[in-house]
């Protein structure tokens, strides 16, 4: 692509860019010499670790052999969000949305789909209940309470083709801010947005932006926050894999907003398809003009760098990120100073989340005010919240602030699996909490989650039904916390441990009640003493199970027993000679030699040999042993 | 200097804008405690015991880097500030060795001091503590990771004053340590062994190799004739021991306590020193005439000798090849010394009172055996030595003074500067002034290279009408600096003076050890009141120039010979090993 | 202590000289380095960062905090088949625990180990963004997800034998 010298210039190629793919606005193609059919396939990690690529590659081949490649165009894609129907590939202009597609699946998608006009029927999703089969997204229910604003091109562009985003409106943001907008009315815009840093505590961008601006420096950064480290939070990948653009785009007009010339995209090692997407759009739009010298002709100059990170959840807390981009031990450092005044390398610089940014440009295109009117009173906008765990639809889900959990867990998520039922939503990953059924039609947004003792965090969402133990959850987030701590400060380093220490000691049967008292002791000197949000926070799980599951505590300390049988200290396997029918098969499986008997007779469980694996239980067809 | 109003605790107080909490309630007749924080060595709010509550601000914030501003309002003393500084301090102690009665450190351990300040009677808390390996393979220095509190001072003054950074943060959360890349022994790596880690340690994480009991068997033993020597630095530094202000010249109370002791003889390295002069002083006249390698740099700090051996070895013939003042006593101990004396070499145990703990690691460097013996044969740090007078239960303060013993007692004003930075330049020109200008310096204190801590000194000397231009050097940091000027071979001095530790040997690695809140309740540096003392003591002192010295005088004229000449080589003067910057395992 | 760097792979060193010259005007690139560092060698023996140390004028003790503060960075060699069983939150309440429960049962080593024959290493990882097929499984970064305990044990099966072979 050649340079693009002006805002006119970049107007006028979106819509021959967004004239080159309308099949996939349904329409014809125009010119009309171009592919009639466009076949979306997800390229996402998710897909991806399902061979979406190999899908891909085979349909190319496929197509290429049955003379079918001028008419059929087959475009890579970022992520529908929908992870767990994966591989899914749409075809565009009827928009049929194909799900779990295998490598085997290719041949009978080309003969039947492409060359006789036959809808695969199998690879389509079956609205659960009704029996019918959805032919496009906008019959999936999954779908249909959502709102993507955020995820607004993941699933539709080409991450890899400038072109397929400029024709979806990128950069046109920067070019009205360049263009029409002083650096102070910029940062007024997204003032007014009302948006928050969809990254954990919820600040207002806008006022971070503003700070950076106040302070005079030559020399000023912009820095993204793509260490996405909640473990099982993936909205920023998706959003750095299926739209990259839309980061850089941000950028630009935060640099501009608030005098910065130069941007550093931090992102985990761990995400390579989405760094190599970055390394692509990066190109790309340097060679479009519209990163790098004289943007669009406006004189304004802005270049980004990426820095990959190494494994280290800290790196997340904005100071310790900045740390870690000057190459060092990613420790945090005390605020104040805050990095808008003095950040990396000492110098006024911001640090936005991906999410957030990717939020930006479309307060510039359809103006804050239409951004607002999205959302609750004090969190405006929609929120990316990463669904999984005990739920039927697992993936991404961008719903408008204030959508109530039972909305996202029944609705979008499709409820619990295997008919279980629901105990918990654990929200803000291992600095936020549990909520219980209660809270089901709680409206989520960041003061309600706070207000009902959890967190937003980056939106992880993981449901968890019966058969989750809730100190074994704590127990989870803390060795979490306790391996992922810096060090820096003792209450995370050693308070962390002396909390992980105890919860060992309850799911071990080994808890006393006076255990409970030093968990909220320790929770107390942690959260008030700790230097930074990881350390504040990492009390959270253990405050917020405590508050809402403390009978689960007692149970395990007062009564030895593990309620949802997960910790097996406390199980004890017995087998009902009433419903046993002697058929062995237990015995058989009981990979200890724990069980004995003779056939047709009830069988027994010598439990100073079980070794608690359930094996037996899961083998048994007459549902004659239990566990308690 | 804008001003600014906060107020601490209800009180108001104006301090200057950029102070820290800290400061401020210092002025307001608050001490907060702290941990990690040392003045102009470490500031990092990591170790969240000088925690406050800031009005306005909903965590509590650390105290000692947090700035104020006007009309900042903050509370040192409620129930949730002293509640989450006890919290940690008892978090703490939960990952500490509760071996108080058996710690060097007992009784001047900053974390004691912090559990009895805040009323810790019984630890909350409880559970695995960590299990490193302790390493006593240096001669000068041992680590305990076990103690280490994680407050980082020694990774700060290593990098920031030394700029070595020998020692640094390894691991991460409840594993995090402190200490050398792939914890390799000191000694084998590019360590100086200065120790001032140990001077900043608030805990007994890092101390020195403790030689007293080498010391007292050897008291013990009647077959053995045990001479003691103590350096410059030492007369100053000992009073602080005994709770004397800082700058308090001991050296009569500290002849008198070794003698109490049972030393057989109480000599002093200033004799040597005044020795060494002699040696480095015509070193420089013969390089000068010669045409020898210059800058000609001085070697009587061991931990800069080390420095230079690993970082710049290349520039070793830059060293002056005589021996320190320690380790020509030793050799003079154990040869000039049983002629006087009708002793047998043989017999002689000879220990060192030093400032300093890279002197260990000289004392056993394999070449210092030019007597046929090891020439040092223990060598104790200023703190050893008063605990090995308590021990003896002297009244140290109450003793009366003493003089040394003859011939090697008697040292003269250029040997005890010897002890602070610029002494030594000062004590050589003093001498080669007067050696090529046939009369004394118009002035015998030369001001010039009088340096503070870090500081770079230049003076330009005019002898006989040639310039001769020095520099005086101290701290590694600093040493670095003019090490890659003399490396570029663009330093124009004829002679430099390096000493590794801040402000010399009164700032060794083997002084008196000044906790944290004392440094910063000290209107002055406890390093520039030692050296002052120095001063003092060569002003006071009848001779004030090495080679006016009588007993070198007749060292020279019984013994050696002549300065350089061939006796005095084989004993005064040493050659130095280049060692590598970074060992691995590979090079085992 | 052994050596561990494996002789000095001139190499290898020549690569990584390539690296460290063209990181030589970026600001604050050690991390960058030592990820490329370790994509050459496989892993950061002490060699490797005292030739970096020197090279790019940082002090040991830095490199060696900055490798042992970062996950993924290793000092040891690993298998030729490292299994990654990711922990995170996704994964974990789907029975991640119990695949990596398996797999140190059936290779007899711990989290971090690697097997004597040089084959097999494990590593737990925090989520690698594949939470729709949970649990999952990482071997040599491709993904295995929706595993059960008893597919461990023929996913080692499978490769002991091809190994054989």
């Amino acid at each position: 692509m050649s340079k693009i010298a002006s805002f006119e210039e970049l107007k006028a190629l979106q819509a021959e860019e967004r004239a080159k793919i309308a099949v996939r606005d349904g329409q014809a193609p125009n010119p009309a010499n171009l592919a009639k059919h466009h076949v979306l396939v997800c390229a996402g990690t998710g897909c991806s670790s399902s061979d979406s690529m190999e899908v891909m590659a085979a349909l190319e081949k496929q197509l290429a052999e049955a003379g079918l490649s001028a008419e059929i165009d087959v475009v890579k894609t970022g992520c529908f969000g929908f992870c767990s129907l994966g591989p899914i590939m749409v075809v565009y202009p009827e928009g049929t949305f194909y799900t779990h597609v295998k490598v085997s699946d290719v041949p009978e998608i080309v003969e039947s789909h492409f060359k006789s006009g036959q809808l695969v029927e199998r690879l389509l999703y079956e609205v659960p209940g009704t029996g019918t089969k959805a032919t496009d997204m906008s019959s999936i229910p999954f779908f249909q309470k959502q709102k993507r604003v955020a995820l607004r091109n993941c699933g539709t562009i080409n991450p890899e083709n400038i072109g397929e985003a400029i024709a979806h409106g990128a950069y046109q943001g920067l070019g009205k801010a360049l263009t029409s907008m002083t650096p102070a009315e910029v940062v007024a815009e997204v003032e007014k947005s009302g948006i928050r840093g969809r990254g954990g505590a919820g600040f207002p961008t806008g006022k971070k932006w503003k700070f950076a601006a106040g302070y005079q420096s030559d020399e000023k950064y912009v820095v993204v926050n793509a260490d996405e480290g909640d473990p099982g939070a993936f909205m920023d990948r998706s959003i750095l894999e299926g739209d990259p653009h839309s980061i850089l785009e941000a950028m630009a007009i935060g640099g501009y907003a608030i005098g910065a010339h130069h941007g550093f995209i931090y992102v985990r090692a761990e995400y390579p398809i989405a760094v190599g997407r970055l390394e692509v759009a990066i190109a790309q739009a340097r060679e479009a003009g519209l990163l790098g010298k004289d943007i669009m002709g406006t004189g304004f100059d802005f270049d980004v760098d990426i820095r990959l990170g190494a494994g280290a959840f800290v790196c997340g807390e904005e100071t310790a990120l900045l740390t870690s981009v000057e190459g060092k031990r990613g420790e945090p450092r005390p605020r104040p100073p805050f990095p808008a005044e003095k950040g990396l390398w000492n110098v006024p610089t911001f640090v936005n989340n991906v999410e957030t940014l990717a939020n930006i440009p479309v307060i510039f295109t359809e103006g804050a005010e239409a951004f607002a009117s999205v959302g609750t009173a004090g969190s405006k906008g929609t929120k990316v919240f990463a669904m999984a765990g005990k739920v039927n639809n697992i993936g991404l889900v961008e719903v408008p602030m204030g959508t109530t959990l039972r909305e996202m867990i029944y609705d979008i998520g499709g409820g619990i699996p295997d008919g279980k039922a629901f105990k918990a939503a654990q929200t803000g990953g291992p600095s936020g909490g549990c909520l219980p059924a209660s809270a089901l039609d709680t409206e989520i947004d960041f003061d309600t989650l706070v207000a009902a003792g959890s967190m937003m965090g980056s939106g992880g969402l993981i449901v968890l039904d019966e058969t989750t133990c809730m100190v074994d959850i704590a127990k989870f987030y803390l060795e979490f916390t306790q391996d992922e701590s810096c060090g820096k400060c003792p209450p995370c380093r050693i308070g962390t441990k002396r909390m992980l220490e105890i919860l060992d000691k309850i799911t071990l049967g080994e808890g006393t009640m006076e255990d409970i008292a030093n968990l909220e002791t320790l929770a107390k000197t942690i959260s008030t003493s700790a230097l930074c949000a990881l350390g504040q926070t990492a009390p959270n799980p253990i405050l917020a199970t405590l508050k809402f599951f403390r009978e689960e505590y007692e149970a395990h300390i007062v009564d030895k027993k593990c309620p949802a049988g997960v910790c097996k200290k406390l199980l004890q396997y017995s087998i009902d000679a009433d419903k046993c029918k002697g058929c062995t098969l237990c015995a058989r499986n009981c990979p200890v030699g724990a069980i004995s008997g003779t056939v047709k007779e009830p069988h027994k469980i010598d439990t100073s040999k079980c070794i608690k694996c359930g094996a037996c239980m899961e083998k048994c067809k007459f549902g004659a042993i239990s566990r308690g | 200097m804008e001003m600014v109003n906060v107020i601490i605790d209800g009180v108001s107080v104006q301090v200057e804008k950029g102070s820290t909490i800290l400061q401020a309630a210092q002025k307001a007749g608050i001490n907060i405690p702290t941990l990690c924080y040392l003045k102009d060595v470490n500031q990092i709010g990591a170790c969240r015991v000088c925690l406050v509550e800031v009005k306005g601000a909903k965590a509590l914030q650390p105290s000692c880097v947090y700035p104020v501003s006007e009309g900042l309002e903050v509370m040192t003393n409620t129930a949730k500030v002293r509640e989450a500084r006890k919290g940690v301090v008892e978090l703490l102690l939960s990952n500490h060795p509760a071996d108080c009665l058996n710690c060097v450190r007992s009784g001047n351990c900053e974390l004691q001091n912090l559990a009895h300040q805040m009323g810790i009677r019984k630890n909350r808390f409880s559970g695995e503590q960590s299990t490193f390996p302790i390493d006593e393979r240096s001669a000068a220095i041992v680590r305990d990771p076990n103690k280490c509190v994680y407050c980082r001072r020694c990774e700060a003054v290593c990098s920031k004053v030394q700029g070595v950074s020998i020692l640094g943060g390894i691991g991460r959360g409840f594993n995090s340590t402190v200490g050398p890349a792939f914890g390799h022994a000191l000694d084998d790596i590019n360590c100086s062994l200065c120790g001032q880690c140990i001077n900043v340690c608030p805990v007994g994480a890092l101390t020195e190799k403790d030689d007293t009991q080498k010391v007292w068997d050897a008291l013990a033993d009647d077959s053995k004739h045990v001479v003691v020597q103590f350096s410059p630095a030492v007369r100053v530094a000992i009073s602080e021991e005994f709770g004397l202000p800082a700058g308090t010249i001991s050296t009569g109370k500290l002849v008198a306590a070794l003698r109490r002791m049972g030393f057989n003889k109480v000599f002093d390295t200033n004799w040597s020193a005044d020795l060494t002069i002699m040696e480095e002083g015509n070193e420089l006249l013969h390089r000068l005439q010669n045409g020898g390698t210059l800058p000609m740099i001085t070697s009587c700090s061991p931990g800069w000798v080390k420095y230079c051996e690993n970082h710049f070895p290349g520039e070793l013939d830059h060293l002056s090849s005589a021996k320190s003042p320690q380790q020509m006593f030793g050799a003079m101990v154990k040869t000039y010394y049983p002629q006087t004396d009708g002793l047998n070499a043989a017999d002689i145990y000879s220990v060192s009172i030093m400032p300093c703990t890279a002197k260990k690691f000289e004392a056993a460097r394999p070449e210092m055996n030019s007597s046929g013996y090891q020439d040092v044969d223990a060598v104790i740090t200023v703190r050893e030595i008063a605990r090995m007078i308590k021990q003896a239960g002297i009244d140290f303060a109450n003793l009366p003074d003493e003089e040394c013993d003859a011939p090697m007692g008697v040292g003269t004003g250029a040997a005890t500067i010897f002890g602070t930075t610029g002494g030594v330049m000062e004590a050589a020109l003093r001498t080669v002034y007067e050696v090529v200008v046939g009369k004394e310096l118009p002035k015998l204190e030369l001001e010039e290279v009088r340096g503070t801590m870090g500081e770079i000194k230049e003076a330009t000397i005019d002898l006989n009408g040639t310039p001769v231009k020095v520099a005086v050097v101290n701290t590694l940091a600093r040493a670095k600096e003019i090490m890659k000027q003399v490396e570029a071979g663009t330093a124009d001095y004829t002679f430099i003076e390096i000493m590794a530790c801040p402000n010399g040997c009164v700032g060794g690695g083997g002084t008196p050890i000044v906790d944290a809140l004392t440094r910063t309740l000290m209107d002055e540096d406890y390093r520039a009141l030692r050296a002052k003392g120095l001063y003092n003591d060569d002003a006071n002192l009848p001779i004030r120039k090495s080679h006016e010295n009588p007993f070198i005088k007749a060292a020279y004229e019984n013994f050696l010979g002549e300065p350089l000449g061939h006796k005095a080589h084989e004993l005064l003067h040493t050659h130095y090993t280049p060692r590598k910057k970074y060992n691995t395992e590979c090079d085992k | 202590m052994a050596c561990t760097c494996g002789g000095h792979n001139e190499a290898l060193f020549a690569q990584l000289d390539e690296v460290i010259e063209q990181h030589k005007d970026m600001r604050g690139s050690l991390i960058s380095v030592l990820h490329k560092a370790q994509g050459i060698f496989g892993y950061l023996p002490e060699e490797v960062q005292a030739y970096i140390a020197e090279k790019m004028d940082v002090p040991l003790s830095e490199i060696y905090g900055v490798v042992t503060f970062y996950a993924l960075f290793t000092m040891k060699k690993k298998g030729k088949y490292t299994f990654n069983v990711c922990l995170g939150t996704a994964c974990y309440v789907k029975g991640s625990g119990k695949l990596l429960d398996k797999l140190q049962e059936e290779l007899g080593i711990g989290v971090g180990e690697t097997t004597e024959d040089g084959l097999f290493t494990i590593e737990a990882c925090r989520c690698v963004g594949a939470c729709g097929l949970a649990p999952v499984v990482t071997v040599n970064d491709k993904v295995h997800g929706h595993l059960k305990p008893e597919d461990i044990t023929k996913m080692i099966a499978d490769i002991r034998a091809a190994e054989q072979n």
